[in-house]
């Protein structure tokens, strides 16, 4: 069975003039359905980088990414938001919501890209935000949710699409403890009970019990990859 | 979408009144200023317009209507002679000296015409009777023109070149595009009015007799006549109007004007939704990373510069629409037809959409890689 997500030898090379740098080089990853992996690393360690690639947002230098077994490296530009919005649901560490559209006009941007509208629309929606544990919020402005309650506004919007696919960029970065764990737990919980690759970009150790994979990426090369027994002593020694 | 391309609008309403301001701006000045010239257009050529003739006959390179030069009225009989001519007629258009009755002179157009053909003559009388010219010495005048000419009411007289007139009529909304107001008479009164001898006419108009072949009619007045111009009505009106508006450069200015109206209003409107866009370029990063294209995008953007397009459109027209009401009684003369609103309609669209596209120009470049940055 192939992996959902599968990246080889892959390169990124920013052109800046004369000057070029490497983000990524050579790169080798596997994301699997029904499990939670994450991306750690330092700052400009390529990152956020390779999940755009992973993402279908950026196009490699060179490499291959396959996406439930179909290469997209070298999709052209315009054949890259079909892949998107049909495999891959996003996670922002902003939130990134709409905020004129309330929580379930939010999710039906989603939808209405999937060319799901009207009655049928709103009824997933709801579903959606029930779902996240927001039924009582559909008609809520982001301004007046919480940032957990953003964050899971912006989970349902991402499974709108029901992509096999979720990439996730600091989740919990701007969510105090309590919202970060319901957050984490509701990825978890896409993954373990739905079957779905759940990458995670992240600087935050409170992530760490909620991973199957943690890999780390350092100077554009995938360093290190954990064990899960080895991921969990290292959880049980920071703990 | 629709959905938010609205809500997008109406979110920042500072931003939406002054991106209104400026379509509104822009429909007002270029509405105005096309009103004014098809005003100013129609006003030129009127009386060649409303004369009834398929011919006019003038002195040989005679420009406009304001400068006939006269000549014999053999070529009356001459015109009268020629095979599918139906009516022929003298006509006069002169400038003279009217004086008001509190003694000031004040410029007048005297336009002679035969009361009994009525080629030539005024199209909307308001009050009195075409024949009452038939007179010694009498004259209708336009009611807008009434003040201008000092008269106050029917029966009043006047000297035209100190020759005693009577007002037995008055017309209404019958203008003139030079500062002296429209004198119509007989042609014997306007012979004395003008100071032309008897035997002369300053234009021939001419009606073809029924199921004449105009073109042929054309030619063979031509040449029966001779040492004349023969104008179809169209072609003499177009010359007229074509001397005023761009031979003294009073249309080029008017057009410019339109033009820069135009123009502002892309400027404005460009700026604006410019801004806007720069404003939610984050939520359309998002929309790219979602999986929109860059066309589900565009139609954000176009919906709200069409969105923006009507309501700026409706409340401009409305005003330039008033504008129009309001100079029935005043100087200018603006004329807005269905036709000139709905091509500005259609220009409002097009300017709102051409200043769209340069947020679309922006929203293309999107990195879409923005979204994972915090």
């Amino acid at each position: 069975m192939h992996a959902a997500i599968e990246v080889r030898e892959l390169t990124k090379t920013y052109s800046q003039g004369v000057a070029a740098s490497r983000a990524l080089d050579g790169v080798d990853l596997d994301a699997h359905a029904g499990e939670v992996m994450l991306l750690m690393g330092p700052s400009g360690s390529g990152k956020t980088t390779l999940v755009s690639i992973m993402g279908c947002i950026l196009r490699p230098t060179s490499g291959s990414v396959k996406i439930q077994g179909r290469e997209v490296a070298h999709l052209r530009e315009r054949e890259l938001p079909a892949v998107r919005l049909h495999h891959i649901g996003f996670v922002f560490q902003g939130f990134n919501l709409f905020p004129t559209l309330t929580a379930a006009e939010n999710v039906g941007v989603a939808l209405d890209l999937k060319g799901i509208r009207g009655e049928a629309a709103r009824k997933r929606a709801h579903a959606l935000l029930e779902e996240v544990g927001l039924g009582d919020k559909l008609h809520t402005f982001p301004a007046d949710l919480s940032g957990g309650q953003k964050q899971r506004v912006a989970i349902a919007r991402a499974l709108a699409g029901d992509p096999e696919i979720i990439l996730a960029d600091e989740p919990t970065a701007a969510l105090d403890k309590q919202s970060g764990w319901v957050v984490m737990n509701m990825l978890r919980n896409l993954a373990h009970s739905h079957e779905r690759a759940v990458v995670i970009v992240t600087h935050d150790n409170r992530t760490l019990e909620f991973a199957d994979r943690m890999v780390r990426i350092e100077d554009g090369r995938v360093g290190h990859e954990l064990s899960r027994e080895e991921f969990h002593q290292l959880v049980g020694a920071e703990a | 979408m629709a959905s938010l391309a609205v809500r997008n609008l109406l979110h920042d309403k500072v931003r939406l009144a002054v991106t209104l301001t400026g379509i509104v701006f822009s429909v007002v000045l270029v509405a105005i200023q096309t009103g004014l010239f098809i005003g100013f257009t129609s006003t030129t050529s009127n009386l060649i317009d409303h004369s009834g003739a398929d011919f006019w006959i003038v002195s040989k390179g005679v420009k406009y209507i304001e400068v006939g030069v006269p000549f014999s009225e053999k070529k009356l009989y001459h015109a009268r002679a020629v095979p599918g001519v139906g009516e022929a007629e003298k006509y006069i258009v002169r400038f003279s000296q009217w004086k008001r009755p509190d003694g000031a002179d004040q410029s007048s157009e005297i336009v002679g015409f035969d009361p009994d053909t009525q080629l030539g003559g005024p199209w909307r009388l308001a009050e009195g009777n075409v024949h009452d010219l038939k007179l010694q010495d009498t004259v209708l005048v336009d009611r807008f023109y009434a003040g201008k000419l000092g008269v106050t009411h029917l029966g009043q007289s006047l000297e035209i070149r100190g020759i005693r007139t009577r007002v037995v009529g008055f017309t209404e909304g019958i203008r003139t595009f030079t500062t002296s107001p429209l004198v119509f008479t007989s042609l014997k009164n306007a012979l004395r009015y003008t100071g032309l001898d008897s035997d002369r006419a300053v234009f021939l108009l001419v009606k073809a007799a029924p199921g004449a072949d105009r073109e042929r009619l054309r030619r063979a007045l031509k040449s029966a006549i001779g040492d004349v111009d023969v104008y179809t009505r169209q072609e003499f009106s177009s010359r007229t109007t074509n001397y005023w508006m761009f031979g003294t450069g009073a249309g080029v200015t008017v057009l410019m004007a339109a033009v820069l109206g135009l123009l502002v209003g892309i400027v404005v409107v460009a700026q604006t939704i410019y801004a806007a866009t720069i404003d939610h370029i984050r939520e359309f990063g998002t929309l790219k990373a979602m999986g929109a294209t860059n066309g589900y995008i565009y139609r954000i953007i176009l919906q709200q510069a069409v969105i923006s397009a009507v309501i700026g459109y409706a409340v401009g027209i409305t005003a330039a629409m008033v504008a129009e009401i309001s100079s029935r009684g005043g100087g200018a003369n603006i004329v807005l037809p269905g036709a000139v609103r709905a091509a500005l309609f259609l220009l409002t669209l097009f300017m709102c959409v051409s200043a769209a596209m340069v947020s679309i120009n922006k929203v293309t470049k999107i990195d879409p890689a923005m979204v994972f940055k915090g």
